[in-house]
């Protein structure tokens, strides 16, 4: 049975009416019109669904709505624009780390998320930050050379 | 002066077969120019390289282009998005459209403002006569009108030297989009995932899990208490259904594969055989001796007499998938008998062609668009799931239909790239010379694409309805440089090069273009055996490269690479060396050279790529940071393939149908790679997209016997065939 839920995302409150276990990432993409995160397994195993929820990292392929309720929920149209970027969205442009960019919403989140957690992370711990998302056309390089300097930015 | 000769004699690339300029140049009224291509972006930046190649012949700022992909009412027919050609075919169409619309709108500009035509300068799409200070633009001399006339093909392009924006580093066009979300303006760079058409509804697919099974039964009544289910589409074993939501569609995809009832497949081979049964198999063969096609393949002669050394290996490339990061998705929407189809195909007009005779619809009413997908590195699932789409969408009255595969959709269905192996043998003389070489090859299809047919289709959801459609039958490819003989040949100078192309056409799985088709396995196995031919006879690994190479566009490729690694064989030690490789792609495109520094961990058989360096010749580079991050990509991506991938099966069914289950490099284990970018100014383009992976694979072969004085030779190398490979050559 569809119920209603309150969301917050990028700090607006929606309200939508979907089954209590609809995973999240179909409500942002379908109900709420964000489309950044991505379906690339719905298994958890490719972090391209990465959003973050209360200030840590969220496979929204996986998280029912139910379990968010009451949360922040931030998305990568939450992050920044092209007016207001965020640094990481900066450096991802400025190290040109994204061949086909599939995967990239789903790794500045996870990026972000890590960065929030370590703001001096060395080269070890942003693969390791990184470690659950994956990507497919060989961008790792760029996109590692981006989180770093982003990082570098933000201090 | 008869200037038709001279025309015929250029290469204009897609032009030739698509003259009429408005296909490719539209001056828009508001101060923007749309620049039409017939190819596709896939990742290689391909969008931001055309429009640069069109706003310099036209002299305007790179900002005021609109890039138009390829749309089979709009575009020109530039079939598939592949081979490496894109430059090659539409920049050189496109180079030689824009100067000829340049020249058509300064002769108009001239004609109005009553001056010589060779006066006129041109600033931003503003037309200026320096004589007498009158100015006109573009734009008020095309009044939105077109062209309305077909390229001659007869103004040159402005030379290299006045070059501006080819060769700079401008952003690529669209990552903004991809960093920020999609957003107004992003026209056809918005990923096919990400499309909404109003009054969409969702499909989903339900597939057998086993090759050849047929549907014998479903029971629908399992969905009647489901919310939002609209329709069940049963066509023979063609299983689908539409939904409102997309989660409710995903809930009874669940729920009606529960109820339906597959007939048994058919029985795969031993996966952990696969090499043994591919040789084992009945084959179609053809060959090449020293260039020339022969029918049959050449029987094996012996080693020549005068030959000091001889060396035989057999080199195995397993099934690999594309494995697009996007499952993949399209919507399709009917409009009586016409369809509009939006889609991530690799060939929009191709797939017009073959979706035409099984949807029993005039190609004419069918309107291909393309929207941007995940990176598909080849004939992937983009065309099936158009079918897929547009067989609900005929039963949604009216509505449009988006059908999303899912992830173990893509990995069971996908088409793969097929298994290959190669065996070469070669002889050298007294001074350590190649003076013998023969190479056989044993491959499934490589180029498996949709085509018009009336019988025979590619596309999985038509052979699996109840009609006449059969599978487009497996066909050796016998071209030059086509499918399993892509860069069979080496890149050497060899006095005597004999090919057998063995094809096994009885393959258990669908195959077709991977990335580099056949040039993968060849390279790995050709260069595996140059580094044993030289270590056998006490030769540097590259200056035995170079001994064989006289053309000097290979053997700069092969030295910067050395040199950018500092090549250095005292610097190995067990467990850590270095180890290089070159091919020249389809011998005929882009050099390239990889070299790759590696660390094995003998308890483990793990192998760790920690540096690789790549240097890359792709003639003219219009965007150089675009063959990096070409070169970049295919070393990674080569890298993922020589250590971790291959489609896993039992006798039923694949195994390998999640990241799990078929895993790729994470971002732990990639390497740092280097990529540099040879160009000269006027070079002919090069197809560079699938350059760097072939030599990869050869480059870490070559650093684990570098490391280890032991040789793999099946991919991939898992730890535990590492671990296999030291036992046996005494090292553990």
């Amino acid at each position: 049975m569809a119920e209603k839920f309150t969301l917050r995302v990028n700090g607006a409150e929606h309200s939508v009416t979907v089954e209590p276990d609809t995973p999240l990432l179909y409500v942002l993409r379908n109900d709420l019109g964000l489309k950044s995160a991505k379906y690339g397994c719905g298994e958890e195993q490719c972090g391209a669904c990465s959003v973050i929820v209360d200030g840590e990292r969220a496979f929204s392929c996986s998280v029912p709505i139910n379990e968010v309720t009451g949360k922040d929920i931030t998305t990568l149209e939450g992050l920044g624009t092209k007016n207001a970027p965020h640094a990481l969205q900066t450096a991802f442009i400025e190290e040109q780390a994204a061949q086909c960019g599939y995967c990239t919403s789903g790794i500045i989140m996870a990026a972000k998320a890590l960065l929030d957690a370590n703001p001096d992370p060395d080269m070890d711990a942003i693969r390791t930050g990184l470690q659950d998302n994956l990507c497919r056309c060989g961008a790792h390089g760029r996109v590692l050379k981006a989180v770093q300097r982003a990082a570098k930015a933000l201090r | 002066m008869n200037t038709t000769p001279k025309a015929k004699s250029v290469f204009i690339g897609s032009l030739r077969n698509n003259p009429d300029l408005d296909k490719w140049i539209v001056i828009e009224p508001d101060g923007v120019i749309q620049i039409q291509s017939g190819k596709i972006e896939i990742g290689q930046g391909l969008r931001t390289a055309l429009a640069m190649v069109a706003a310099e012949e036209l002299d305007i700022d790179l900002s005021r282009v609109r890039m138009q992909m390829a749309d089979t009412e709009l575009t020109a027919d530039e079939q598939v998005t592949s081979g490496s050609k894109s430059m090659e075919s539409s920049a050189t169409a496109l180079r030689y459209a824009a100067a000829e619309c340049r020249a058509i709108m300064l002769a108009k500009a001239a004609e109005n403002m009553g001056v010589d035509v060779d006066s006129l300068i041109v600033e931003d799409g503003t037309i200026k006569s320096p004589a007498t200070n009158a100015q006109t633009t573009y734009w008020d001399v095309m009044g939105g009108e077109k062209f309305g006339q077909k390229a001659t093909g007869t103004v040159s392009p402005k030379p290299a030297s006045a070059h501006r924006i080819v060769g700079t580093e401008p952003e690529r066009v669209d990552i903004p989009w991809r960093v920020f979300g999609p957003g107004e303006g992003i026209g056809d760079a918005l990923f096919m995932h990400d499309m909404e058409r109003p009054n969409m509804l969702h499909g989903r697919i339900i597939r057998p899990t086993h090759q050849g099974s047929r549907l014998e039964s479903v029971d629908p009544s399992a969905l009647e208490a489901m919310p939002g289910v609209v329709k069940i589409v049963k066509n023979g074993s063609f299983l689908g259904l539409i939904a409102e939501r997309e989660d409710q569609a995903i809930k009874a995809a669940e729920a009606l594969a529960e109820a339906a009832n597959w007939t048994a497949g058919e029985p795969l081979p031993n996966e952990e055989q696969i090499y043994d049964w591919m040789v084992s198999q009945d084959t179609i063969d053809n060959g090449v001796i020293d260039g020339a096609h022969i029918k049959d393949a050449p029987v094996e002669a012996p080693p020549p007499k005068n030959a000091a050394l001889t060396l035989e290996g057999m080199y195995g490339k397993p099934y690999i998938l594309h494995g697009a990061m996007g499952p993949a998705c399209a919507i399709a929407q009917f409009k009586g008998d016409a369809l509009t189809l939006w889609t991530h195909s690799q060939g929009v007009f191709p797939l017009r062609r073959a979706l035409a005779p099984v949807l029993e619809l005039k190609e004419e009413n069918i309107h291909c668009i393309h929207r941007d997908g995940a990176g598909c590195y080849g004939h992937n699932s983009a065309d099936d799931v158009a079918l897929d789409a547009a067989l609900l969408a005929r039963e949604a009255d009216g509505r449009p239909v988006r059908v999303q595969w899912t992830r173990k959709d893509e990995h069971r269905w996908e088409p793969f790239g097929t298994a290959m192996v190669c065996g070469a043998r070669a002889s050298l003389d007294a001074d350590g010379q190649i003076i013998d070489w023969r190479f056989d090859i044993w491959s499934g299809m490589h180029g498996n694409r949709p085509k018009f047919h009336k019988e025979q289709t590619a596309l999985l959801a038509a052979s699996h309805m109840d009609t006449h459609w059969k599978p487009q039958p497996f066909i050796a490819a016998v071209a030059d440089e086509a499918g399993e003989h892509r860069n069979a040949s080496p890149g050497y100078d060899l006095p005597v090069c004999n090919i057998a192309k063995h094809f096994v056409a009885n393959h258990p799985f669908r195959t077709s273009s991977l990335r580099g088709l056949g040039a993968f396995a060849n390279v790995f196995a050709i260069e595996s055996m140059m580094d044993e031919l030289a270590h056998a006879s006490g030769q540097d690994t590259v200056a035995f490269r170079l001994r064989h190479l006289s053309d000097p566009r290979a053997r700069a490729v092969l030295e910067e690479t050395a040199g950018a690694i500092k090549w250095d064989p005292k610097s190995w030690t067990p467990g850590n060396a270095q180890g290089i490789a070159y091919a020249r792609y389809k011998n005929f495109a882009a050099y390239c050279a990889v070299a790759v520094d590696i660390t094995i961990d003998e308890a483990t058989g793990v192998i760790t790529v920690n540096h690789a360096v790549v240097a890359g010749d792709a003639g003219e580079a219009v965007a150089p940071n675009g063959i990096k991050a070409q070169l970049e990509g295919g070393v990674i991506q080569a890298t993922s393939w020589t250590l971790k991938e291959r489609v896993r099966f039992d006798p039923g069914s694949i195994t390998s149908t999640d990241w799990e289950t078929y895993p790729i490099l994470s971002f732990r284990e990639s390497p740092e790679v280097d990529a540099i970018v040879i160009s000269k100014k006027g070079d002919p383009f090069l197809g560079v997209g699938e350059a760097s992976q072939s030599p990869t694979a050869g480059a870490i072969a070559n650093a684990v016997f570098n490391a280890t004085g032991a040789r793999l030779r099946e991919m991939p190398f898992t730890p535990e065939r590492v671990r296999a490979m030291l036992v046996e050559a005494g090292k553990r």
